[in-house]
């Protein structure tokens, strides 16, 4: 048994939240500069040149990387030889409260109806799950709306296939254009039922390298070669650089139904883990 | 004061003069304002609107990271701009056919700024005053004197 308390789990994700609306991951940076070196156009250069100088500033200045440091999403694994001292949805949002306020992040949090601001960027979303051993993981994700908004759901028929699915998704980034900021990431979720796929989606942007099932890599490589050449590049003011990666996460779904959600993730694709 | 005339779509422009921020609460207010007839609390005249929320200014800077915000959702609000007198709207995104069109017919630009550079775009704002509607907290009114704000035209009034 691992006692772990509140105080610890704030603590690390007050710092872990830090950590991912400054600092761009490794990954996501050199695609960028992969891109650039690409690109032969002005106008893309230009924008790919600013969003890398932008990431410098903001690991080096302490300046967030972008104003929209959103709503944040955690993914926790809870091993079920870990004992906690406390609630965990309290202990998350206690550190999301002490970042926000701490770190001079941007409060985006409001009621949905009343749209008064909760001012502390509380709460979280929170998703859970059980796990073997003593260990706590958890995924942190602050998230923008620009890139939010153009999630895509459909619950598409079986016999539609790989076509199917394909050219939804394809028309979910061609509609988005320009503004969820690409370069994107793309999460999808495919299977399940009508949550499960959207949860899927979200969870496969935390990846940050290919599927471990060949076909599932194969379709992953396929749908960003396509997307690149729809030409939206960079900001939507076109280019060759519009998908930095495509993640795929599957399950098991009823012989009659074939959900398949799309979740877009900008450029400034920030997810940082802590284990404790 | 800026000419605005030769810019033309796809031109990389560095910016240097005032620009208002302005979002989502702040062109509702202002539209709310003008409907009942009373006067706006800042004179826009010459100026871009900049459609922004930064975080918070941290003590010994200037002013936050302050990237754009998705443009279209203030499309509705066009035909106010002229009214205010400005040059311009700087954002992300695409915008609606009426934008376009009342960019022709008023002479006004659209301008589009990288979204998710708000670090590097804090560094070339220079001075930073809140100016009103300070109640909508990050989207009040700020009045910022930016140098060399990088900007590309995407929407241009040539005939
Ligand atoms: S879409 Fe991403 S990069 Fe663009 S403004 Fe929103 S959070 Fe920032």
């Amino acid at each position: 048994m691992k006692n772990i308390t509140t105080q610890e789990i704030s603590e690390k994700v007050s710092l872990a939240l830090y950590e991912a609306c400054h600092n761009l991951n490794s990954c996501t940076l050199n695609l960028l500069k992969e891109a650039h070196s690409n690109e032969e156009d002005i106008t893309p250069r230009t924008i790919l040149d600013q969003l890398l100088e932008n990431a410098q500033i903001a690991r080096k200045e302490g300046i967030p990387m972008c104003q929209d440091t959103g709503i944040v999403t955690a993914f926790v694994k809870i091993g079920r030889d870990v004992h906690l001292e406390g609630d965990i949805h309290d202990a998350i949002n206690e550190g999301v409260r002490d970042a926000y306020e701490k770190y001079y992040l941007r409060k985006s949090v409001a009621d949905p109806i009343t749209r008064l601001n909760t001012k502390n960027n509380t709460p979280a979303i929170i998703h859970i799950d059980i796990v073997e051993g003593d260990n706590l993981s958890i995924t942190l994700a602050p998230k923008g709306a620009g890139s939010e908004n153009m999630s895509r759901l459909a619950m598409l028929n079986p016999t539609d296939g790989i076509e199917g699915i394909k050219e939804f998704i394809l028309k979910a980034v061609k509609e988005a254009g320009g503004r969820p900021c690409p370069p994107i990431f793309l999460g999808v979720g495919i299977g399940g039922n009508f949550e499960k796929s959207a949860e899927m989606a979200k969870e496969a942007l935390m990846r940050l390298n290919p599927s471990s099932d060949p076909t599932i890599a194969k379709l992953e490589a396929e749908l960003k070669d396509e997307i690149n050449k729809t030409g939206i590049g960079p900001m939507g003011l076109g280019g060759k650089t519009t998908c930095l990666g495509v993640f795929i996460n599957t399950f098991p779904c009823h012989i009659a139904s074939l959900p398949v959600a799309v979740n877009i993730q900008c450029h400034a694709n920030r997810h940082v883990e802590v284990v404790l | 004061m800026i000419d605005t005339s030769t810019w033309r779509k796809g031109d990389v422009i560095n910016l240097t003069g005032v620009v208002y921020t302005a979002r989502d609460a702040a062109h509702k207010r202002m539209q709310e304002m003008l409907e009942r007839g009373e006067e706006l609390p800042v004179d826009f005249k010459g100026a871009f609107i900049y459609y922004a929320g930064p975080t918070p200014t941290k003590p010994g800077q200037v002013v936050g990271s302050i990237g754009p915000t998705t443009s279209c959702r203030m499309d509705k609000f066009i035909e106010m701009m002229p009214k205010l007198g400005i040059k311009g709207m700087i954002g992300k995104g695409p915008r609606s056919e009426s934008v376009e069109k009342a960019c022709k017919k008023y002479g006004l630009v659209y301008c589009v700024a990288t979204g998710g550079a708000g670090a590097l775009l804090s560094k070339r704002v220079k001075k930073c005053e809140e100016v009103a509607f300070q109640d909508l907290g990050c989207e009040s009114i700020k009045r910022l004197e930016v140098d060399n704000f990088p900007i590309i035209v995407a929407i241009d009034f040539a005939k």
